[in-house]
């Protein structure tokens, strides 16, 4: 996994709550078998105005001008600015690969949803959840500043503005371990592979029925 | 220490505790379906790694699998888009390289994997279920700890038979009394997602407790915890009671003989103990529950069928009202009051929510004698299951619906996402008994009521919402 340490880029903000992630890649791109190139297709609904099909050329579709992804002033968007639980719904990794191979680098939100969250981890791509108000004060700037950039900084838990203002932020040890060595955790687990093996051997003596081979 | 059901399926799957809060958990049982798993076998191949325990993995295909009776006759062939059948054959040919059990598209066991787990008794009480889909939270409804996880996860799993994973909290939603006569299972989780919101249990396992939840049949359950993801929470869980025991009993993969009797009595001890603590309680009393219908486009946007639309300008806070807007603009709801103004283009009734026996039972009780209204394009009937298309045809509900009007279709996800061919055109209304009503969910520019089977077959008939009890009165 490519690691994630320090990122500064373009910010959009994206305001609408509740964005799900059927908005963020809808159903007919999760048809591939790959895990690259879906950025085309990244918010197609809201992007596009046709109904976008697998496997098409996009550069020609007709672009729905009120979408912030498509307006000058925010080409080259890394940093995208989102409401309150962004990522509800499937559990589709086919969104955070969207968003990655879009160019999304971190998504800054007051809140997320689990499934999503966690698998934005599994792919260098940076979740980070900011106060309500702190969210607020990123949109105002963003909107009336254009070439508006964060940094944000893995290492020290924090988000800088251009005007140098810091808001920090939480992230798990172990997340964070992993995000800023770009370590593979399959690789992590299998080392403790004695551990599990300890495991199931503890768990057939009590519980053996799970252990059958039940010609499953 | 009293500890909640959560804790304890936590408890007796902790393999290891990390000093920083998370822990590796071992994963009992993986479904696989085609769309989330092919990126995790290519990781294994591109490793050099074999699954850990083959026996602790089931694959069916769900997703993409067309429901025309023509067009599944020749099996994974028959399916006329090409991508689709790519995605189809990959998960066959991941199977048989790594010698997982799949029930291939011709298989009588075929259907949505969170219908056929339980079904076949590969879930049972006490394990921990994962799979690459949401709705995994389905199988909380026998007192398992699941819930669904990304590809990654899903290659993780396939590798290690472990996840890594962090605590969440516990949330009891607490349903009492009676229901009223028609108001089911769906209407209960409709009713208390409009309660606590799609954010309300984010980062909790939801226990859904209570004597109206006692009174649901396992169908009944798994319908309720199939929607705690819905609610934000990826676990949804039910006590284990002699339903949950009656239910799994000689089904082909349940344990047999005298691990049967030994499972049983461990079994018993997955409830929640009597003074165990929940971060948060929410209460519903089930006499105030009425047949529920979504009027926009996330699962919190519901109301019961008496209810008027709510109106965008009169919502106070102003991330409602822009949401709410939205929503009416995309629903096309201008000019509407209530539920029963919209006029309705299609009917659904399956998907992992409602496509089991009683949930098709439900239907035909409606529908029995009557006919689909005029003004309707389509109402379809898709089955969960190849098992639970034989059982429905031995009781003869293929032919009341195919009476009244409905097409009787072969098993699998169909329009719940429509990643097949079943799907809504633009601005359709469709009465929907899956479990999201997101923009563009059900089709490009799909208009998704989220309604239980009962309230989908009266709305058929009636060509719009209509509050079953009153269409069954005449």
């Amino acid at each position: 996994m490519r690691p994630f340490t320090t990122h500064t880029g373009i910010a959009a903000p994206l305001d609408l709550a509740n964005v799900d992630t059927d908005m963020i890649i809808p159903k007919q791109f999760l048809k591939s078998i790959k895990r690259t190139g879906f950025g085309k297709n990244l918010f197609d609904e809201l992007r596009y105005e046709d109904e976008g099909q697998p496997d098409q050329e996009c550069t020609g579709r007709p672009l729905r001008k009120d979408f912030v992804l498509n307006q000058d002033r925010y080409q080259g968007t890394s940093v995208l600015l989102a409401r309150s639980n962004f990522g509800c719904g499937s559990s589709r990794e086919h969104a955070p690969w969207a968003l990655d191979d879009f160019g999304i680098r971190s998504v800054i939100a007051p809140s997320f949803a689990d499934i999503f969250y966690n698998n934005c981890f599994k792919n260098g791509l940076l979740p980070i959840v900011l106060k309500e108000e702190e969210v607020d004060q990123l949109f105002e700037e963003v909107e009336a500043n254009e070439g508006y950039e964060l940094t944000v900084d893995l290492e020290n838990q924090t988000v800088k503005t251009p005007s140098g203002t810091e808001f920090s932020f939480d992230v798990d040890a172990f997340r964070k371990h992993c995000l800023l060595n770009g370590l593979d955790d399959i690789g992590l687990t299998l080392q403790q592979a004695d551990a599990i093996h300890a495991y199931e051997e503890k768990r057939i003596q009590t519980a053996p029925w799970l252990f059958e081979a039940r010609a499953l | 220490m009293a500890k909640t059901l959560y804790d304890k399926l936590w408890d007796s799957h902790l393999v290891q505790q990390r000093d920083d809060g998370s822990a590796l958990i071992y994963i009992d049982l993986q479904l696989l379906h085609e769309v989330t798993s092919p990126q995790a076998f290519e990781g294994l191949r591109l490793h050099g790694r074999k699954p850990w325990r083959l026996t602790s993995s089931l694959a069916t295909p769900d997703h993409n699998v067309p429901t025309t009776v023509e067009e599944r006759k020749s099996g994974v062939n028959g399916i006329a888009d090409p991508v689709s059948k790519i995605q189809v054959t990959t998960l066959d040919d991941n199977c048989d390289e790594f010698g997982i059990t799949e029930f291939k598209m011709t298989d009588i066991r075929q259907g949505i994997v969170h219908v056929v787990g339980p079904e076949q008794g590969a879930t049972i009480p006490g394990m921990t279920v994962v799979c690459g889909d949401s709705h995994t939270s389905t199988h909380g409804a026998f007192g398992a700890l699941a819930h669904g996880i990304g590809t990654s996860e899903v290659e993780h799993v396939l590798a290690t038979q472990c996840l890594v994973q962090k605590k969440m909290r516990n949330m009891l939603v607490r349903v009492d009394g009676e229901l009223s006569p028609y108001v089911t299972a769906k209407d209960v989780v409709l009713a208390i997602i409009g309660e606590i919101g799609t954010a309300g249990g984010t980062g909790y396992a939801i226990e859904f407790g209570g004597s109206a939840i006692a009174s649901l049949s396992m169908e009944g359950r798994m319908t309720v915890c199939n929607m705690a993801i819905e609610a934000g929470a990826r676990v949804g869980l039910i006590a284990v009671d002699q339903t949950t025991i009656d239910y799994v009993k000689d089904r082909p993969y349940a344990p047999k003989g005298a691990h049967w009797d030994m499972a049983v009595e461990a079994w018993k001890d997955l409830v929640s103990d009597k003074d165990a603590e929940f971060d948060e309680v929410v209460v519903l009393n089930a006499a105030d529950i009425k047949p529920q219908v979504t009027w926009g486009t996330s699962p919190e946007m519901v109301i019961a069928i008496d209810q008027d639309i709510p109106r965008p300008e009169d919502q106070a806070d102003a991330v409602t009202r822009d949401g709410y807007a939205r929503a009416w603009k995309y629903m096309g709801l201008e000019g509407k009051k209530t539920l029963a103004d919209i006029t309705l283009d299609r009917v659904f009734i399956g998907s992992c929510t409602n496509s089991r026996i009683e949930d098709l039972r439900a239907a035909a009780e409606v529908v029995k004698g009557r006919k689909v209204a005029d003004t309707l394009k389509q109402a379809i009937v898709v089955p969960g299951s190849g098992l639970v298309k034989e059982q429905a045809e031995k009781e003869g509900l293929d032919k009341i619906f195919t009476e009244a009007g409905l097409e009787w279709r072969e098993p699998g996800c169909s329009m719940c996402l429509a990643m097949n061919a079943d799907k809504l055109g633009h601005g359709e209304h469709c009465a929907s008994t899956s479990n999201r009503n997101f923009e563009g969910r059900q089709g490009f520019g799909g208009r998704t009521h989220l309604v239980s089977p009962a309230m989908a077959a009266a709305a058929a008939i009636a060509g719009h919402f209509v509050d079953v009890n009153e269409l069954v009165k005449h």
